[in-house]
């Protein structure tokens, strides 16, 4: 290079940028750690639906609806009938973080814009596979309506299946379960299961419905029968009567996300959900790690002193926790002594799973887990890949060789 | 440590900065109180390009004389570099995150010879 010609200039990334320019770093560290060696499965990022809502909109089944939702935002569908609250999303700490407001870079045509955006991620992150998740429907639990959660819901499913899926087989969807109202979940397992790409099924975790009621043992046996997991994804709540007392987005954030699975966790093991279903796996998706040795040792000091109150549960409830699986972001790492015990609690090395949450403003790169200090080279592989093959059957392409030992 | 020309000096404004990779070194050249400043555009965080983020002024919480809370605000003559990946905000002055300083930006050497801007890279 010439002394005088100026070196190769960087912009500033915005809202707009191309993901595969705000994620360049995350292509450079995957060429540096060898990442086209590593089998690498995201179990939990999310598609911008709301940027497709009127294509969503078109398969409601119900055409008196269907034709009112095209009513709303001019005309197009645009938000129509969703109760997430436009002005409470902070996520891009006003602007600070660009993606947190969701990607808004343009696509080529005539693919579905989540596909070309999940492609992209993939390509940047070096990932194999990636298991997505709705991004405004994970507010959809608390609608006030409960049977307009069962037609969005359906509308969703039937985009992801018929419009999403088709087109790249490296997607892999947990779909949504209308859980407010138990008969329609059921009948949504039944629709949908087998479906090509579909790998599970999902409970938003932002409502409040007991996941021990008798209504959803039917539900429950037909994915153990079928040998497909449910994932109770997390999300924010800043409307319940505690997170209302907080009076910033760190603090809702940081604790509402916990606080749903905590319930749900608490009444899943106290109720004896593992005992009545040993076969039926459960993930426990996007509360961060920290929790779950907090709950472990809570339920365990309490369940010594009041077995009486679960007389279903034959060990421990920390002894059940440990054979569930929990996605790895947003991973708590500023104390690593603390992590580590973490990891041992939960027997991560087969339990958990990587998880990017990309591109919400929280993300984890692939490296958060691949340069942790305290993993065995098979706990690393596992983690980052295989603990998810073997969760989900999911084909291991053959470059990679062997699956990592169990 | 070998001097890159990285570009002129007017082309950064006050307040302006010019991210550049120089050597395969990314490398953000930013202006402050009149003078350059330049940060590794890599944080420590996650490795995310914290360089090629908004530039804006750091907040403070404004308390009375009751040590009642007035709010947030920004914080007059402070200026931040955020990471756009995650939010991580650095004094452009300091290189230091605004929470806890010893999360640091790695400088990198910056000079100004006859209206040419050139910075620092271990060879």
């Amino acid at each position: 290079m010439d002394a005088r010609t100026p070196p190769p200039e960087l912009p500033e990334i915005g809202p707009r940028t191309n993901s595969l320019d705000i994620l360049a770093h995350g292509k450079a560290q995957a060429a540096r750690r060898g990442f086209d060696r590593t089998f690498i499965v995201d179990v939990d990022s999310h598609i911008g639906e709301s940027g497709n809502w009127p294509e969503v909109l078109k398969y409601i089944e119900n055409d008196a609806t269907r034709e009112a939702a095209f009513t709303f935002g001019g005309g197009t569908g645009q938000g129509a009938f969703l109760n997430d609250i436009p002005g409470l999303q902070w996520q891009s700490a006003h602007g600070r973080i660009p993606h947190g407001s969701g990607l808004k870079e343009p696509a080529p045509d005539g693919l579905p814009k989540p596909v070309s955006l999940a492609r992209r991620a993939m390509d940047a992150l070096s990932l194999d596979y990636q298991v997505f998740f709705p991004n405004g429907l994970l507010f959809l639990g608390m609608h006030p309506v409960r049977e307009m959660e069962v037609e969005l819901a359906t509308a969703y499913n039937r985009w992801i299946v018929e419009e999403v899926l088709p087109h790249e087989p490296r997607m892999k969807a947990m779909l949504y379960l209308p859980f407010n109202v138990p008969d329609a979940a059921e009948a949504m397992v039944k629709r949908f299961i087998g479906a090509p790409g579909v790998v599970g099924f999902l409970v938003t975790s932002t409502r409040y419905q007991a996941v021990h009621a008798n209504e959803y043992m039917r539900t429950y046996a037909m994915l153990e029968e079928a040998g497909m997991p449910i994932g109770f994804h997390a999300h924010h709540n800043w409307h319940n009567e505690y997170t209302k007392q907080l009076n910033r987005f760190i603090s809702m954030h940081a604790l509402s996300f916990v606080l749903s699975n905590l319930v749900h966790l608490t009444n899943w093991v106290i109720n004896g959900l593992p005992e009545r279903f040993p076969k039926l796996k459960t993930i426990w998706i996007e509360s961060g790690l920290a929790w779950v040795p907090f709950l472990m040792q809570r339920l365990d000091h309490e369940y010594l002193m009041r077995r009486s109150e679960a007389p279903l549960l034959k060990r421990l409830p920390s002894e059940y926790m440990r054979e569930m699986f929990y996605t790895s972001q947003p991973m708590e790492a500023q104390n690593m002594k603390l992590l580590e015990g973490t990891f041992e609690a939960i027997n991560a090395e087969t339990q958990l799973l990587y998880a990017s949450d990309w591109p919400h403003w929280d993300f984890d790169v692939p490296s958060t887990i691949f340069d942790l200090p305290f993993l065995s080279d098979t706990g690393r592989r596992n983690i980052l890949g295989y603990n998810a093959a073997r969760l989900f059957n999911l084909e291991v392409p053959a470059r990679y060789g062997q699956m990592a030992a169990e | 440590m070998k001097d890159v020309f990285v570009g002129l000096d007017a082309e950064i404004p006050e307040g302006g900065r010019k991210v550049v990779v120089a050597e395969g070194v990314e490398i953000g050249v930013f202006r402050v109180d009149g003078g350059l400043l330049a940060w590794r555009n890599e944080c420590p965080h996650q490795g995310g390009p914290v360089c090629q983020g908004r530039i804006m002024p750091g907040v403070e919480e404004r308390l009375d004389g009751e040590r009642k809370s007035l709010g947030i605000h920004y914080k007059a003559g402070s200026l931040v570099v955020v990471c756009p990946w995650h939010g991580y905000e650095f004094d452009i002055h300091t290189g230091a995150h605004e929470g806890l300083s010893s999360i640091r930006l790695a400088p990198h050497p910056v000079s100004v010879r006859n209206g040419e801007v050139f910075v620092g890279i271990r060879g």
